[in-house]
């Protein structure tokens, strides 16, 4: 039973490098910001291989309602070139690490004109084979409540009222039996003191008056 | 599409959750706006539909634990709380609801909010009146 599993891993192992060798990269779905300040788009990859010194990533823009994208960002050769005569010149800054597979980018003071869609590509030969992901960037003037937040938050505050109100009144229930039954355990004991006092005055009573004659 | 539908017009219908465009036989549809309203009337309704949910499963705990000839209060504040959710759900629509524009006009599921809210509280005020039978 042990050597089929052994063989059967063996072979597994061998198959399915080969069939998942295409590199996949991961950058964000979508990203909020506000106008005027600073955006980070992350990207990252991952594959089989090693990181080779010939790793390459390269970033472009496609504007909203545009058709077709501009190249903004390349990294190849151990260098970074950044945009110098598109529409984020002076304003894009590589902040990514290559040998840690990381080829996030800085984007500046953004403004509306900024809304689209960054692509990212990367290359990490002999691997690559692998399909580009894109990041849809949304510049807002004023960041909206995500869908939902509002939502889930007046649900849970009339639930847990209900179950809060439940408990009240549960405890108020059981702090009531509980003194009803301290009242009546303290009466049974003080009626039971009391007939041990009489008793004991019972048995101490005051000399006879017949010893003083004997004196006169 | 216009039974599942809040508001329509002759391309647009939105309900709580979507707003939904038609164009050349498909649709596409976005999640609904992230203003604060209609994130109320969705709790409201979904707040509403649990309660009355609560108060069924309350009904049916009391009809065999309470003593003959006894009231579902109990049950009745449920079903009176979900029926006010309701209310209030349709009224903040009604205020907020933009585009009251020609051709929008509202639809089945509007109407229906405005249907249920009556009934839950007509059937709230039952179990006020309804005793356990002796």
């Amino acid at each position: 039973m042990l050597t089929i599993l052994a063989l059967a891993s063996i072979v597994l192992l061998g198959i399915v490098p080969q069939q998942s060798e295409a590199i996949v990269i991961y950058t964000g779905w979508e990203r909020h910001a506000l106008v005027g300040s600073d955006i980070r788009l992350s990207c990252s990859f991952f594959s089989w291989r090693w990181t080779s010194e010939d790793v390459t990533f390269s970033w472009s823009y496609r504007p909203d309602g545009a058709r077709d994208s501009i190249s903004i960002f390349h990294y190849t050769g151990g260098a970074p070139y950044v945009d110098n005569k598109g529409p984020f010149r002076d304003r894009l800054e590589f902040v990514g690490n290559p040998a840690r597979r990381d080829g996030s980018i800085l984007l500046k003071n953004l403004d509306y004109g900024d809304n689209g869609t960054f692509t990212c590509d990367a290359k990490n030969p002999p691997d690559i084979v692998g399909r580009a992901s894109s990041v849809r960037l949304l510049v807002f003037e004023k960041v909206p409540i995500q869908a939902g937040v509002i939502t889930g938050a007046i649900i849970g505050a009339v639930l847990g009222l209900l179950v809060l109100i439940v408990v009240i009144y549960y405890l108020m229930r059981f702090l009531v039996a509980r003194r009803v039954f301290n009242l009546s355990v303290s009466k049974h004991g003080r009626k039971g003191k009391g007939k041990e006092g009489s008793q004991q005055r019972q048995l101490w009573r005051p000399p006879p008056v017949t010893l003083l004659p004997l004196t006169s | 599409m216009k039974s599942k539908a809040w508001t329509v017009s002759s391309s647009i219908t939105t309900d709580l959750w979507y707003n939904c465009l038609t164009s050349g036989g498909g649709y596409h549809c976005k999640v609904a706006s992230n203003e604060d309203w209609i994130q109320a009337v969705q709790a409201l309704m979904v707040l509403s539909v649990l309660f009355c949910l609560l108060s069924l499963v309350f009904f049916l705990c009391q009809l065999f634990t309470l003593v003959k000839g006894g009231r579902f209060f109990f049950t009745a504040i449920f079903q009176i709380l979900a029926s006010l959710f309701v209310m209030c759900g349709a009224i903040i629509y009604t205020v907020m609801s933009p585009d009251r524009a020609v051709g929008v006009e509202f639809g089945y599921a509007y109407i229906l909010a405005w249907v249920a809210f009556p009934l839950c509280l007509v059937s709230g005020l039952i179990y006020i009146i309804l005793r356990k039978r002796e």
